[in-house]
């Protein structure tokens, strides 16, 4: 199985997209299987560090609060700029993360990316310190607890 | 979209809707890229076309298409994928040599490089352990 297959979430996905972007039919399952396999099998000969996924359940609550968190944001963020472009404090925010994995670390940065009013600058992987930029910065202390509690434990939870 | 006549009025108005809503929130962000003032500031702005911007969009496309075809389209879902994994590399490449050139003129309020912090707390420590001493 891991000699034919590296990568079973991967050419799971990959038949997947092959799926959503063709129509349905047997004839483009079978080629997109091919097609899926053959890539996974040449990403193995790239040797990636395999992401472990120890609670995959909870990936669709992740998804439902960051979704959520992102429309409440662009609210928040289309409030700033039509106030005027003074009217707010933009600052940066240290967090010291606990999350070592680095899938889950990529997710993280593509939460806190997606999420306008928030962006990633630095993380230094000696001392798990994210900087992130807050354009409305009222209390460091709330972000740094939002970003631990709200995503950080999920992730770890998830990848760790 | 010539057949766009078919559509009922309710997925037609609910498509018009999210479209409009996608439409104004890249607007929004092209008028706060425009009007912040710091570097660190508009990379806020655009984020809004790349997040619900796009989702709206992608969300009317779904509506009107799955509606017309009676059968349910989702493949849009895709570009909403790919600008969520794909946004942070270049926002990470902009924001590192933003820091960079910040650092380097001294200008702005940005955080020290790490090495250089832990430089300094170390510093601190031997300043402290001679003073014990």
């Amino acid at each position: 199985m891991s000699r034919v297959l590296p990568y079973p979430v991967l050419t799971a996905a990959l038949l997947l997209m092959w799926l959503l972007l063709t129509s349905f039919s047997p004839g483009q399952l079978l080629l997109g299987a091919i097609v899926a396999v053959a890539a996974s099998r040449a990403m193995a000969a790239l040797q990636p560090a395999k992401p472990r996924l120890r609670r995959w359940q909870l990936i669709p609550w992740l998804v439902g609060i960051v979704l959520l968190d992102i429309l409440r944001s662009n609210i928040a963020v289309v409030g700033v700029i039509l106030r005027g472009p003074r009217d707010h404090s933009a600052g940066f925010v240290a967090i010291p993360l606990d999350l070592r994995d680095e899938t889950g670390l990529a997710v993280l940065a593509c939460i806190v990316t997606s999420t306008p009013g928030t962006a990633w600058i630095e993380h230094d992987p000696g001392s798990g310190v994210l900087h992130i930029h807050v354009l409305d910065l009222v209390n460091e202390e709330d972000w740094v607890a939002l970003i631990k509690n709200r995503y950080e434990r999920l992730l770890m939870e998830i990848f760790e | 979209m010539t057949h766009a006549a078919d559509l009922p009025g309710w997925a037609a108005l609910l498509t018009a809707a999210l479209v409009l809503v996608g439409a104004a929130l890249a607007l929004a962000g092209a008028i706060g890229t425009l009007r912040f003032r710091t570097f660190f500031e508009r990379v806020h702005a655009p984020t809004l076309g790349t997040s619900w911007g796009t989702g709206s969009i992608v969300l009317a496309s779904i509506i009107c298409f799955s509606v017309l075809g009676s059968r349910p389209v989702v493949h849009e879902i895709l570009i909403g994928v790919f600008i969520t994994v794909t946004t942070p590399v270049t926002l990470m490449l902009l924001a590192r040599a933003a820091l960079y050139r910040d650092r380097a003129e001294g200008s702005g309020n940005v955080p020290a490089h790490p090495a250089r912090r832990a430089g300094a707390l170390k510093a601190e420590q031997d300043r402290a352990v001679d003073g014990g001493r």
